[in-house]
């Protein structure tokens, strides 16, 4: 499966850095040629997937993999075969995937932005201590605790159910640790003090301070979040049995196991419009998402 | 691609689940099939009418239709089928709910080659006390072999995979060369047909556990001999070493083509005339037909070439048995639809969706056998088939622990494609590697 690799920035320049920038772009060949490159390897699967998609089995093995078949444009049936193939399996798997998402990616966001703006802006005991699990955390695959994970979720009676997969994906020590990092640049002490004096809550400072200077990094989290969410693969593997409650990656795959079965049905042409189907949101998202990467909204509120 | 490592970790996630092949067994008791419950033909009947719910594993497509069948003729029963996943992946998810202890299914879809490992854990209901001995003889040779480790009778044969060599005709009329009756022929067509367009193969092959057996089997080898724990390993019998010396001959000749079984790009070459033939089980026809499209009309089907000249053995590959799972609580009720499933009218409704059966009265009925297949420019493969069941070389065994051991392949024997490793070598180090592991689980292992 493609995911897009050219995921953004981490942590967005400091504000007098995109200053100095923006008023004179430098230009590169070098830089320019090694981008183009980049973008080269990460369209070609890209246009591969498009392609193929169009194409019946036949044609699917009989021609050339960057071009069209001859004589064929079949991506509309694809799309219709796939989504009515065992009667329209496909569309109950997008769902639970955005359900997955929605919940899972959302609530990591949520977590993620409360944890680290605590954690950048209070001073509090055991804040080194709890820096250090959260680094550790991250080193830690999420692939290496999924058996445990199952084996601890089976005793509550919560593998087979959407639960099994939502809250694990709840926790993002990733997300946790760029909030951090991005709370303590985007946010001034200074304007948080400000609005303490006016007699502002800490809640609504949080709300209504915070959270409008620390947006771009939301985004950003979110986007991790989201695609780590929708391309999730072992953690459901393990976790559910029930086709009804699959993601799409697990159905694909169940799809494209079939060729392997004894006597089963080879459709490979539905996994590739599946597939291809299933990328359409995750682009959607970061092209209207992309304009809120800008950072600096906080330049200029305080003097430093 | 990420597969690799997704095998990996599925092993991973394996291991966890038999980290205690043998804990289940109270350690060395005598495990002769003699356990298990009784249930009579009365309580499935009762239990059939009183109805309740079922929950069955399988990646075989015609189960639900089959179901749904037997749903409609006893109302009260309602059966759910899922999915949970194809082969191996479902085998580890099927050790994960045991381990778990929740989530069993009633019954579950296993292949021959991985029920005696169930069985010997007692994780699959042993079936003696439910009547299922007199169903022997409704059953082909083979499969009944296959449900039968250890004495019991571990589930009912579901399906099964007799051999035959499926070869594309059009490739072997073109370079005018005959199809191969014996294996000694079929190396001769290997080296006539690359030689006459470098692009044609006779097979592919880069190291498949389940091929490498089923081809020892019926070149009368027996590597492994099972008895309760105690199981012996030997790669080098004489079967053995028939298949080695051939194989290595087609290796070192370059006459096998390294492309992956079951990938795209092997259906593609099915289809195109690059893979002039295959030898494998009869369930292959429906992937063919929708897999390698534009081979249609140019296949066909012949006895397995043999090792002696007028010989007929031949063996199994592949091939499953549905079995209710030690852990269920309405086993007569499972016991009932597996009756309908296996042996009775749900055979039929299986056949009509493409599966191939493992029932004798089917295998040798007329209106089986006469079945013409537009694919195979309307051979009557059927034919062929059954002749093949009725042949399958008897006695073969497979390791309480084959899952594993069909894990471990690609990165012993394996290497005998990919390096000057020796075939022979190579499958005496998946023998070490296995009885190594064997050993470990708490067998005793030479």
């Amino acid at each position: 499966m493609t995911t897009l690799q050219d995921a953004p920035a981490t942590t967005p320049a400091a504000p007098k850095k995109v200053k100095r920038y923006s008023t004179k772009p430098r230009k590169s060949i070098t830089l320019t040629l090694a981008t183009g490159v980049i973008l080269l390897y990460s369209v070609v699967p890209l246009l591969w997937l498009v392609i193929n998609a169009t194409k019946s089995r036949e044609g699917l093995t009989d021609s050339f993999g960057l071009w069209f078949a001859d004589g064929e444009f079949l991506l509309w049936d694809n799309i219709v075969s796939t989504l009515t193939y065992d009667d329209g399996i496909f569309g109950r798997w997008f769902l639970n995937t955005l359900l997955y998402v929605l919940a899972g990616a959302g609530g990591a966001t949520f977590l993620a932005v409360l944890g680290g703006y605590g954690l950048a802006k209070f001073n509090f005991p055991g804040r080194g201590g709890v820096f250090a699990v959260v680094i550790g955390a991250v080193a830690v695959p999420g692939t290496a605790l999924a058996v445990p994970t199952f084996l601890m979720f089976s005793q509550m009676g919560l593998t087979d159910t959407p639960w099994a997969i939502i809250i694990p994906s709840l926790i993002s020590p990733f997300g946790l640790y760029l909030m951090w990092t991005f709370a303590n640049d985007a946010i001034p002490t200074e304007l948080l003090e400000a609005a303490r004096v006016d007699g502002s809550g800490e809640f609504r400072t949080f709300f209504q301070v915070g959270i409008p200077l620390l947006a771009p990094g939301i985004v950003t989290v979110l986007l991790f979040t989201t695609v780590a969410t929708w391309n999730n693969y072992f953690l459901p593997l393990i976790m559910l049995k029930d086709p009804d409650w699959y993601p799409l990656t697990l159905g694909l795959n169940a799809w494209n196991a079939q060729a392997t079965t004894n006597g089963g049905e080879v459709i490979f042409h539905l996994v590739i419009t599946g597939s291809l189907l299933m990328i359409i949101p995750l682009i959607a998202a970061f092209l209207l998402l992309q304009r809120y990467w800008q950072s600096g909204l906080a330049a200029g509120s305080v003097k430093e | 691609m990420m597969y690799t490592s997704r095998r990996n970790l599925l092993r991973l996630a394996g291991a966890v689940g038999v980290a205690s092949v043998l804990a289940a067994c109270g350690g060395g008791g005598d495990d002769s099939g003699t356990g298990g419950e009784t249930v009579s033909a009365d309580d499935v009947t009762k239990a059939l009418q009183d109805g309740g719910e079922l929950l069955i594993w399988s990646w075989d497509t015609t189960i639900k239709p089959t179901a749904d069948a037997f749903m409609a003729k006893y109302p009260k029963v309602k059966i759910n089928v899922v999915n949970a996943g194809t082969n191996a992946d479902q085998y580890v998810a099927l050790q994960n709910a045991l381990q778990a202890g929740k989530g069993v299914p009633d019954l579950a879809h296993i292949e021959y080659y991985a029920l005696s490992q169930f069985a010997l854990q007692k994780q699959v209901a042993d079936l003696t006390g439910f009547g299922a001995p007199a169903l022997k003889d409704k059953f082909a040779p083979g499969p009944w072999n296959g449900v039968t480790p250890n004495g019991g009778v571990f589930g009912l044969p579901l399906d099964s995979g007799p051999m035959v060599l499926y070869y594309n005709e059009e490739v072997f009329k073109k370079h005018n060369v005959a199809v191969p009756a014996t294996w000694d022929e079929y190396y001769e067509a290997a080296k006539k047909l690359h030689a006459a367009d470098p692009k044609v193969f006779i097979a592919a092959d880069s190291g498949d556990a389940g091929t490498t057996t089923s081809m020892i089997w019926q070149a009368g080898g027996k590597p492994y001999t099972v008895d309760g724990e105690n199981v012996t390993i030997n790669f080098a019998d004489a079967g053995a070493q028939k298949y080695t010396a051939l194989w290595q001959k087609m290796i070192d000749e370059k006459l096998l083509s390294s492309i992956s079984g079951w990938t795209d790009e092997w259906f593609q070459a099915l289809g195109n005339g690059t893979l002039a033939t295959l030898v494998v089980g009869a369930w292959m026809p429906s992937n063919l037909v929708s897999g390698a499209p534009n081979g249609a009309g140019k296949w066909r089907v012949a006895p397995m070439p043999q090792w002696e000249a007028g010989g007929t053995a031949t063996a199994e590959n592949g091939g499953s048995a549905m079995s209710v799972m030690e852990a269920s609580t309405r086993k007569a009720l499972a016991y009932g639809f597996l009756e309908y499933l296996t042996n009775g009218e749900g055979v039929k409704t299986r056949l009509d969706n493409g599966a191939f059966p493992a029932t004798t009265a089917d295998l040798n009925s007329p209106e089986f056998q006469a079945k013409e297949f537009e694919y195979f420019g309307g051979q009557k493969i059927n034919e062929l088939f059954a002749q093949s069941s009725a042949n399958v070389v008897p006695g073969w065994q497979y390791l309480p622990f084959q899952v594993y051991a069909n894990s471990i392949f690609k990165d012993t024997a394996g290497q005998a494609y990919i390096t000057p490793t020796k075939l022979a070598d190579g499958l005496k180090a998946w023998q070490d590697a296995s009885i190594k592991y064997g050993n470990e689980q708490g067998f005793t292992v030479k």
